[in-house]
């Protein structure tokens, strides 16, 4: 694997607006020479990229022949319908309390949200960091919880070292639905359905400070394609697409890294042994993308006493109800979020049909924002 | 969720906790127990309350340097070591 040199780009290091306007300018410069009058198809993987991609207005900087992707990187955006139905379930059957974080209450399931239950009176809370949950827990000894984890490899870790206390503590009130996923089953999925012709992907810059950028090889070569792992200042993405362009062009595949600020090749591998003490790898039910072996986290059997599945099996098969909504092909690149029938009539941030709205990350969240002109 | 900010350690409390300075004289609790290395001084990738990476700049190459490279056509810094 090749590692690139980082430009020194973090924000404490406060270049000037003027040396970052001509960076700009020579980079795009160049990616207009690299691109020339050929077509290129690019993805990037994470959510955080897409909004970032689109709030920085890259598109509308970079050469229209590049096209960039979004992909499946929200870890709202994947959850399952059969997912969101089973904690509106589980909320209406039980008296308990929910505990997330993010957006996911605001995804529709196929009877209400999250969120509308919690303008029902029901117990619904939102967290920024999950050992809040451990307080909330403590602090009403009479009533069950259930902490809803969401998340891909970056956020695992937290949520690992959140079980480990709830054990330490001995709570008998806080249990754990695991939706987790895992970013590269997901990507070989995409890869070889060939829906989408890619040139390049774009890979998760702070999913591959957890993995590595390591994790990503067996892939790159398997696939022949080239990887470019990016950071999220709109220098590191100029410079990021930059690299990826010159390796399409070159026919060369593999990973680079040029996010070397924060990704090592190996990783965080504290944050991995911590994920692996608590959890272990299972199948998960990707949306849009089905169900994927090996693609998922459930909880180890040292902490299955915690699992809310066991604990609250649902008495009832959940049926979903089908929508018009194509959040699962937008997750596959196969349409632009403009190009859903839904988008900006039915489907607004204040009314969304489905997660690709509602998260901060989602695709169609992100155009709705920023791309409509 | 990738969203991550970089901040930089003002106070190691014990091994998994630190305060990291917001700007404006704010500051934050983190949880560094991931990034069990962090000293005072630090910049550390903070993601849902904790630092997730370390941020090194020792093979970061001076923006300036890069303009020249892409103005002279001459680019090194995306070269391999």
């Amino acid at each position: 694997m090749s590692l690139v040199k980082t430009i020194n780009l973090n924000s404490m290091f406060n270049y000037d607006s003027q040396s970052l306007k001509l960076f700009t300018k020579e980079i795009v410069n160049k990616i207009k020479e690299l691109v020339g009058d050929k077509e290129y198809v690019i993805m990037e993987f994470c959510g955080t990229h897409t909004h970032e991609i689109s709030r920085y207005a890259l598109r509308s900087i970079l050469p229209k022949n590049l096209e960039l992707r979004s992909g499946p990187g929200c870890p709202v955006c994947v959850t399952s319908e059969e997912d969101i139905d089973y904690i509106i379930n589980l909320v209406l059957e039980n008296d308990l309390g929910v505990i997330t974080f993010g957006d996911i209450i605001n995804v529709p399931g196929s009877v209400a949200s999250l969120s509308y239950l919690r303008a029902m009176g029901k117990d619904v809370k939102v967290v920024y960091n999950p050992m809040e949950s451990i307080k909330i827990a403590e602090s009403n000894p009479n009533k069950n919880y259930v902490l809803v984890g969401i998340g891909f490899e970056t956020t695992v870790p937290m949520l690992a070292h959140t079980l480990i206390n709830i054990k330490q503590k001995r709570l008998k009130n806080l249990f754990y639905l695991s939706l987790h996923k895992l970013t590269p089953p997901a990507t070989m999925v995409l890869l070889d359905s060939n829906e989408v012709k890619l040139d390049g992907i774009i890979g998760p810059g702070h999913v591959s400070t957890i993995i590595g950028s390591k994790a990503w090889e067996d892939i790159a070569y398997k696939y022949r394609i080239p990887f470019v792992i990016m950071g999220f200042e709109p220098q590191d993405m100029l410079f990021g697409i930059y690299v990826l362009l010159e390796k399409i062009i070159n026919k060369e595949y593999g990973v680079w890294n040029t996010y070397l600020r924060s990704v090592r090749y190996e990783g965080n591998k504290k944050a991995l042994e911590l994920i692996f003490k608590v959890f272990r790898i299972s199948s998960a039910n990707w949306r849009g993308l089905g169900v994927i072996p090996n693609s998922g986290l459930e909880l180890n059997n040292e902490f299955k006493e915690y699992d809310a599945k066991l604990r609250f099996p649902l008495t009832k098969e959940i049926k979903v109800k089908k929508t018009a909504c194509r959040c699962g092909d937008v997750l596959r690149g196969v349409i632009k979020p403009y190009e859903c029938p839904l988008f900006a009539k039915a489907c607004k941030p204040s009314s969304p049909k489905g997660p690709c709205m509602v998260s901060s990350e989602g695709s169609c969240a992100a155009y709705y924002l920023y791309e409509m002109n | 969720m990738c969203l991550g900010v970089p901040l930089k350690i003002i106070k190691i409390i014990d091994q998994n906790n630190a305060v990291a300075e917001l700007g404006y004289g704010n500051t934050l609790n983190i949880n560094i127990s991931l990034t069990p290395e962090a000293k005072e001084g630090d910049y550390v990738m903070v993601h849902a309350g904790f630092s997730i990476s370390i941020l090194n700049t020792q093979d970061a190459i001076d923006l300036l340097q890069v303009i020249q490279e892409l103005k002279n056509d001459n680019m090194k810094f995306h070269q391999t070591n």
